[in-house]
């Protein structure tokens, strides 16, 4: 027998010691995170899974899904129309200086809503929708999580993948797009309004002027892409709230990294999808 | 009575956990609600739950005893099935729950009412709508039916006079109470009752004590009540289990254990008995 064997391991001597790890400190930290990352994903995978494979079972919580609908939507809507309006305004104030310099102000109307229904409109719109609706849920399912509620869903035979997350994502899917026609008219409508302070001109020829050489398919695509944008502000603010742990500080966190995700998340789809669009709709 | 030694010489070695439970379904099928056999959990070093053996008949009601973190409530959520067990198998009403899909788990969850500690109520929802939840998702009964049905539920606990109201806006005690409530709108075979009385006054605790008996007595139901209240488990409860170092210690009416010569049962009885 060891002559150590009756004494605390902890008592005893480490005569060798620990091997050194010759990786430095930076490179470690950035192992840990991409880790972190990747687990993370994993995660996000089987959640995403088990909404998918809970979605096509009766029943379809049609009730919930139009409550959602509406506290997605409609409640969405002034904050959107807002942001819209104050991005056609800021838009057309800055467009308006940099054309009449270079002898092009016939061409602010046009400007204006290529970028309002191409760019602007969309992300914004997922942006602001990332804030006000990915808080919203990561802080409620989270709530619901500390207090059990979620529990209790799951308890009373019902499955909550599908009643509280699948009735979010597809709600955020569905109304991402009508939201986004809602922020776009109300930024071409204020763009005017900011044009035609300086420099009088009716709206029906800013209109005309402006939507002279657009194509359908340079409404639809940009817009509808921001079904992408609900399905990831939906799915990471389920996912997020779901598996929120600890108590209010938990909720909190669960808040804030809902908004932080889906909104870095919209930004990075964001590029992959224009180059997409640019790519079948050149 | 059985104590640890004594579960040994029941279960004996060679009998296996699906054995026994398919001797006593095979025997009375209706009288098991509910079977737990062999049943280990553990969150990461920790054992909560080290081999705990459990029968349930219909009609009895169970109490569970224990000091805090021996894994009573665990135990309640792994009958429900909101938690896996790392091994062993548990039946409730006949079915092996432990390799059903979600569907078929379902399907055992609507014959069992789960009353959570702090009541769970959904708090985006009345009163109303928190009893008519599941009633309005596992049946196929009317509006006017489903109306009717939650305010003689909300009677059955005294509480017919706050439909409307948010869970916000009622005391801990009343919370209980429609929670109990929501976990007997559709009749369970099985109920499990988690800490129904703490957090309340004594006066409170009698109430809810005497609504438990009550609603025993108007339904057949197993119930598994999870408590530290030595004079609520007197109340309510056929038989008592103590639960220590995640095995069940003792198994037997309350005087049964308060005659047990076991210091740790008698020191536990003495703090409140």
């Amino acid at each position: 027998m060891s002559q150590n064997a009756s004494i605390p391991h902890r008592l005893i001597s480490q005569d060798t010691e620990p091997a050194r790890s010759y990786v430095p400190q930076p490179i470690r930290y950035v192992v840990d995170v991409i880790n972190l990352f990747l687990e993370w994903l994993g995660e996000l995978g089987f959640f995403t899974w088990q909404v998918l494979r809970s979605a096509f079972r009766r029943p379809f919580e049609g009730r919930e899904l139009m409550r959602q609908l509406d506290e997605i939507g409609s409640k969405s809507l002034p904050l959107v129309a807002l942001a819209g309006a104050a991005i056609g305004a800021v838009l057309s104030l800055e467009s308006r200086s940099s054309l009449v310099r270079f002898g092009a102000k016939s061409m602010l109307p046009a400007a204006l809503v290529f970028s309002i229904i191409h760019e602007t409109g969309p992300i914004v719109t997922g942006l602001v929708v990332a804030g006000r609706v990915g808080a919203g849920i990561g802080a409620e399912l989270g709530s619901m999580k500390v207090t059990e509620q979620i529990d209790a869903i799951e308890a009373s035979g019902v499955n909550p993948y599908k009643y509280l997350a699948f009735t979010r994502i597809v709600a955020c899917m569905l109304m991402l797009p009508l939201l986004t026609i809602a922020a776009d008219f109300c930024g071409v409508l204020f763009g005017w309004v900011a044009d035609t302070l300086a420099d009088p001109i009716s709206f029906h020829k800013f209109f005309n002027q402006g939507f002279h050489r657009a194509t359908f398919s340079d409404f639809l695509a940009p817009t509808f892409r921001t079904a992408i944008f609900g399905l990831i502000i939906g799915l990471i603010g389920c996912f997020q709230g779901m598996r929120t742990k600890g108590g209010t500080e938990g909720v909190g966190l669960s808040a804030t990294s809902s908004v932080v995700l889906s909104s870095l998340f919209v930004i990075l789809a964001d590029v992959i999808l224009v180059k997409l669009i640019l790519v079948f709709f050149p | 009575m059985t104590d640890a030694t004594g579960q040994e010489v029941l279960l004996g070695a060679e009998e296996s956990a699906g054995n026994f439970a398919a001797a006593h379904i095979g025997e009375k099928s209706d009288s098991a609600a509910v079977i737990v056999r062999r049943l280990y959990k553990s969150f990461g070093s920790q054992i909560v739950l080290d081999g705990i053996d459990l029968t349930v008949k219909s009609g009895e009601t169970l109490a569970m005893l224990g000091r805090s973190g021996t894994g009573k409530s665990v135990l309640l959520k792994l009958i429900i099935g909101l938690q896996k067990p790392d091994s062993g198998s548990i039946w409730v009403q006949g079915r092996e729950i432990g390799e059903l899909a979600i569907d078929a788990m379902n399907e055992v969850r609507k014959k069992m009412g789960f009353l959570f500690q702090h009541a769970a109520l959904y708090d985006s929802l009345t009163v109303e709508q928190n009893v008519a939840f599941p009633l309005a998702r596992h049946t196929k009964m009317t509006e006017r039916e489903r109306t009717g049905r939650v305010k003689e539920l909300l009677a059955s606990v005294g509480m017919e006079g706050d439909l409307k109201k948010m869970p916000s806006d009622i005391s801990g005690g009343m919370q209980k109470r429609v929670g109990l409530a929501r976990a007997l709108a559709l009749e369970p075979a099985v109920l499990l009752l988690d800490e129904p009385t703490a957090g309340l006054d004594p006066i409170t605790s009698g109430e809810i004590d005497e609504l438990i008996l009550k609603l025993q007595e108007e339904h057949d139901m197993a119930s598994i009540v999870v408590t530290h209240d030595l004079h609520s488990a007197k109340t309510i409860a056929d038989r008592i289990a103590l639960l220590h170092h995640g095995r069940v210690l003792i198994e037997g009416s309350f005087s049964e254990l308060e005659k047990s010569d076991n210091t740790f049962v008698s020191e536990f009885m003495k703090r409140d008995g």
